[in-house]
């Protein structure tokens, strides 16, 4: 047992490559000038940059929250680099053969091929990469259903009237400490406009890809959907594997209107650290969503990468009858921390959400599930269902559900559900009489419970996320 | 088949299986019986390979291979199987894909090309008729709300589906109603091929009515006190275990 527990453990993060590119890469630092020098490299408005100032401004006066059922040596914010972009992309390819091949070759390598034929069919792609986009397929066809699928930093420039008019709207400058620090530096990330009574023929998806080293990455991501517009998002997310921390503290808004549904999935695979829990990304990401009249956000996320997680992908269900869902497995293993949740802001009369969140704890690793459901005092008959369960692997582990539930109406109805397992010996024992090894034994029990969660995931990332569950938990068992 | 020698099994250092010998050849149905708290399940976990049951002195070959020294799972795929007594739940992995990765497994491990999903398909289908189940359990959670008789029924179709060299059959009977307890039979009785051996473990001697064994053994105290043909199975019955105790202390007497 333990000769396989070895050699299972030694296997490598797959995605922990660095890839052999030349970049410009800002020296270390935070300043006003950093904040300048970001929005004058993106060419950016004279609004865009002020805005960006306002954030920081108020970031600078905000102190760093503590609440989180976390721990991590304090960032120093001087010694990380705000801003890398390959040298390639100096000037903007502006298609596939202008690309530098080294960077196409890392998206192979990490088997997303960027070139239009040769991808999943009905999946289009924005690939950022450190701090810019490199590219994005498939965006003159989806132009001719008016669908805007860009980088965020064209959209600024392209579409202006409608950043300006929901960029922060969902999530503010002041809204918290890593969002308001993402508001000041903020570099690329992905624009989705859904124009009215359109389903988006394709599903649309961004792939986040750290490389440079001492580089945070800092992207936005805003989707709008509009009335009665109907779109599913993806995103994933690599970095290399490093003994350094990196932080990650992404902002993405969604904005739902009237009978509009947003369903947004996410794999996030950062680099975990390693078993004593030195290197791996540090995530801190601000995710929310205002739900109008009838419409209606789904986040589902598979969170099984990170050093540390902080993140908590929300909905605001402002209009009438809106309806939010969470559908969360998170995996942590080694010396991972996730404090990971959502919360359901119910202001609308006869509003709906549910909470499904699946927590797997193996090794030494803490996972916490933190969630708010607040029931406003406009929230006639609303209602909440929640379930909360935590699986644990081993005994060195901490499952911790920590759920908030603020009601001011009588007349919404709150449910909360929790369980709390372990892969119990009975389980592993029927498995291996079968002929089952252990790895596949504990991937296929866990696989079980996550299966509600999974159900939610397009197809193809279902499978994916499947796979992936089975990698993360090599070595596990024991 | 199968040959113990000598074998001492213990349980939290509390010794459970003392100086047991017994000998299965091909295609032979053993039944073992005794009283409560004998040993029965203990054998048949030490045999398997479960964790916490050490094996202190003796040992155990399956078709010559040295069991003591193998993986759980390498034991389940030289052709060892145990229809568990209290067969548990896996909760969200249907029966199928449990069924289908078992398979697999021990396809791959004896070098037989592995079924495609249509294939799977169709001998599931049929082992699932052969022990009265609705096909409708093959999507559901492996032993998720199935009742006593239900999970009973599931153990014998995964037998059929992995046929096996020995099978040892942990109390398949207890709990059953007399329709089940022929369903469970009768599946067992399909898979006695002249090849395939059993190790039947029972309290009671209703079972061995419809399944006709070679050879009878007692177990009491952690060893074989008594053995013999179908005979003592109705001796039993009739006399009850104190029976075979005080003809056990009788001999020892007599001994002395």
């Amino acid at each position: 047992m333990t000769e396989q527990l070895d050699e299972a453990l030694a296997r490598e993060y797959e995605a922990g490559f660095v890839s052999d590119i030349e970049s410009r890469t800002f020296e270390p630092g935070l300043d006003e000038n950093i904040v300048r020098r970001i929005s004058a490299m993106k060419d950016e408005p004279q609004w865009m940059l002020d805005w960006r100032l306002k954030a920081f401004a108020l970031w600078k006066e905000m102190p760093e929250p503590d609440w989180a059922h976390i721990q991590y040596d304090k960032m120093d914010f001087q010694s990380i680099s705000y801003y890398s972009a390959p040298k390639s992309m100096d000037e903007r390819p502006k298609s596939l053969d202008e690309v530098d091949p080294e960077l196409l070759r890392t998206y192979e390598k990490l088997g997303i091929p960027l070139i239009e034929q040769q991808q999943l069919a009905g999946i289009a792609v924005d690939v950022v990469f450190d701090s810019v986009s490199v590219v994005t397929t498939f965006r003159e066809k989806l132009l001719e259903q008016g669908v805007i699928f860009c980088p965020i930093s064209d959209a600024i420039k392209e579409h202006p009237e409608l950043v300006k008019k929901y960029l922060g709207s969902v999530v503010s400058q002041k809204d918290n400490f890593f969002a308001a620090l993402n508001c000041a530096v903020f570099t690329d990330g992905s624009f989705v406009y859904i124009p009215k009574g359109t389903r988006c023929p394709m599903e649309l998806s961004t792939y986040f890809r750290i490389n440079e080293l001492n580089t945070g990455q800092f992207e936005r991501t805003l989707i709008i959907a509009d009335e009665g517009s109907h779109v599913s998002y993806l995103e994933g997310c690599t970095a290399p594997q490093r003994d350094e921390n990196q932080l990650h503290a992404a902002v993405v808004e969604l904005v739902c209107l009237d009978d509009a549904e947003i369903k947004y999935s996410t794999v996030q695979n950062w680099y975990p650290g390693d078993e004593n829990g030195k290197g791996g990304i540090y995530n801190f990401v601000t995710k929310r969503g205002i739900c109008h009249t009838n419409a209606k956000i789904s986040w589902t996320q598979v969170e099984t990468g990170s050093a540390v997680t902080w993140k908590y992908p929300s909905c605001i269900l402002k209009g009438d009858n809106s309806i939010g869902e969470f559908y969360s497995v998170a995996l942590t293993r080694g010396a991972q921390q996730a404090d990971t949740g959502t919360k359901m802001i119910h202001l609308g009369k006869g509003t709906r959400s549910t909470i499904i969140s699946k927590g797997i704890s193996a090794g030494k690793s803490n996972n916490t599930y933190r969630g708010l459901v607040h029931m406003g005092k406009g929230a006639k008959g609303a209602r909440n269902f929640t379930q909360c369960d935590s699986l644990l692997i081993g005994d060195q582990c901490g499952a911790h559900t920590f759920p908030y539930v603020e009601s001011r109406n009588p007349t919404a109805i709150v449910e909360h559900e929790a369980t709390t397992s372990k892969v119990s010996d009975d389980q592993m024992f029927l498995c291996r009489q079968r002929g089952l090894d252990p790895e596949k034994a504990v991937s296929m029990i866990v696989n079980g419970f996550c299966k509600e969660v999974f159900k939610e995931l397009p197809m193809e990332f279902a499978v994916e996320a499947g796979k992936l569950l089975e990698i993360s938990l090599e070595g596990s068992v024991g | 088949m199968l040959e113990i020698k000598n074998l001492q099994a213990s349980v939290a250092d509390k010794q459970i299986i003392n100086n047991l010998d017994l000998k299965i050849n091909p295609g032979e149905v053993h039944a073992i019986m005794g009283p409560n708290g004998a040993g029965k399940s203990t054998l048949s976990y030490a045999l398997t390979g479960r964790d916490g049951y050490e094996i202190s002195q003796g040992s155990a070959t399956l078709d010559g291979e040295d069991l003591l020294e193998m993986e759980v799972e390498e034991r389940a795929t030289a052709g060892l199987f145990l229809a568990f007594q209290y067969p548990v739940e896996i909760p969200g992995v249907s029966n199928m894909e449990f069924l289908k990765a078992s398979v697999d497994a021990q396809r791959a491990a004896r070098s037989l090309e592995k079924y495609s999903s249509s294939e799977f398909l169709k001998v599931a289908k049929a082992a699932c008729k052969q022990v009265n189940l609705p096909l409708s359990f093959l999507k559901r959670g492996v032993n998720e709300g199935f009742s006593g008789g239900e999970k009973k029924r599931n153990e014998i179709m995964q037998m059929i589906l992995l046929q096996p060299k020995l099978a040892i059959l942990d109390e398949s009977d207890s709990g059953l109603d007399i329709d089940a307890l022929k369903v469970v039979a009768d599946g067992i009785n399909s898979q006695r091929d002249g090849k395939r051996s059993f190790l039947v473990i029972t309290h009671y001697q209703r079972l061995l009515d419809y399944i006709k064994p070679d050879f009878v053994h007692v177990l009491a105290d952690g060893k074989i006190v008594k053995s013999g043909g179908p005979e003592l199975a109705l001796e039993l019955e009739a006399h009850g275990y104190s029976w075979l105790e005080s003809y056990d202390r009788n001999a020892e007497d007599e001994s002395e």
